[in-house]
């Protein structure tokens, strides 16, 4: 593997460029498609609703596959990613507008770990809401 | 009824072996929207050493979900699917996924607690390639919401 930074150019508090993800009704089929998640929770307003959800909410594995972005885009080597988790704490509701939903997310250098490695933790909100806690990956850098 | 703690630690046969498809890394990378060549262009993968293109960090995620029908439909165990929901979720990378894995994926229980009456159960994928090594390790935790009284 080969990142494309180096472990003595980050400090704690290093931040990582941040990103947006649009999510619209399209994205989460598509997903549900290339993933194999096909709760209708995911793009079937009225079941949604009559699970008691505000809307059709997108998948929680979506949300986790943007937000590590914001680390694989940083490092340019996806396998550079040692570890990584999240909690899924809030839904992501995606609105049948036309415009949809957005995803932003935020990284840090939490700690400067052994063998070059660091921990980054991640800041996911949509709506104003953290849609992820816990959310963390250790890297290798170069 | 809560989840049978005596449960926590049993291991479920590893799964068929899955073969990793080159159209089925850039299917999922484009409809996570990242355009990371590596995905996708060999001779991008292989600039980083890798021998094929390789998939993206949650696209282990497609096949210990699925492995994990053998713990969620457990009928010894018994849970109840319709009111779980995803908690958490994390993996550890001995190396990523690439183009013509064959990968198994190996389900144990790690834990089970109840809390505040919703049955927690905690279930860790071990994935291997054909050769046995060891590829990533899944954990992945549901919580079944407690039934609403009367």
């Amino acid at each position: 593997m080969t990142a494309n930074v180096s472990y003595d150019q980050v400090e704690v508090g290093t931040e990582l460029p941040a990103q947006v993800f649009p999510v619209t009704r399209a994205t989460l089929v598509r997903y549900a498609g290339a993933s194999g998640d096909f709760n209708p929770i995911h793009w079937n307003e009225a079941f949604a609703l009559s699970v008691g959800l505000p809307d059709v909410i997108g998948h929680g594995m979506f949300t986790m596959a943007e937000a590590i972005r914001v680390v694989t885009d940083w490092v340019g080597d996806p396998g550079a990613v040692v570890e990584y988790g999240v909690r899924f704490t809030k839904p992501v509701v995606v609105p049948n507008d036309g415009v949809g939903a957005e995803i932003a997310v935020s990284a840090k250098v939490a700690a400067k770990l052994d063998d070059r490695r660091v921990r980054v933790d991640l800041l996911a909100t949509s709506a104003g809401e953290k849609v992820l806690g816990m959310s963390r990956a250790v890297v290798q850098l170069a | 009824m809560p989840l049978d703690p005596s449960f926590i630690g049993r291991t479920y046969p590893p799964t068929a072996p899955y073969e990793v498809g080159r159209e089925k890394i850039r299917e999922f990378a484009e409809a996570v929207g990242d355009s990371n060549p590596v995905y996708v262009d060999t001779e991008a993968a292989k600039a980083l050493g890798y021998s094929d293109v390789i998939a993206p960090p949650t696209f282990p995620f497609l096949l210990t979900y699925r492995a994990a029908d053998q713990v969620v439909n457990d009928p010894e165990l018994g849970l109840d699917f319709s009111r779980v929901v995803h908690g958490d979720q994390r993996f550890s990378y001995v190396r990523p996924v690439r183009a013509r894995d064959r990968l198994t994926v190996t389900c144990t229980i790690e834990s089970i607690k109840s809390l505040a009456g919703n049955d927690v159960l905690s279930v860790r994928g071990e994935v291997h390639d054909e050769s046995g090594e060891h590829v990533v390790t899944a954990q992945m935790m549901l919580v079944s919401r407690a039934a609403e009284e009367g």
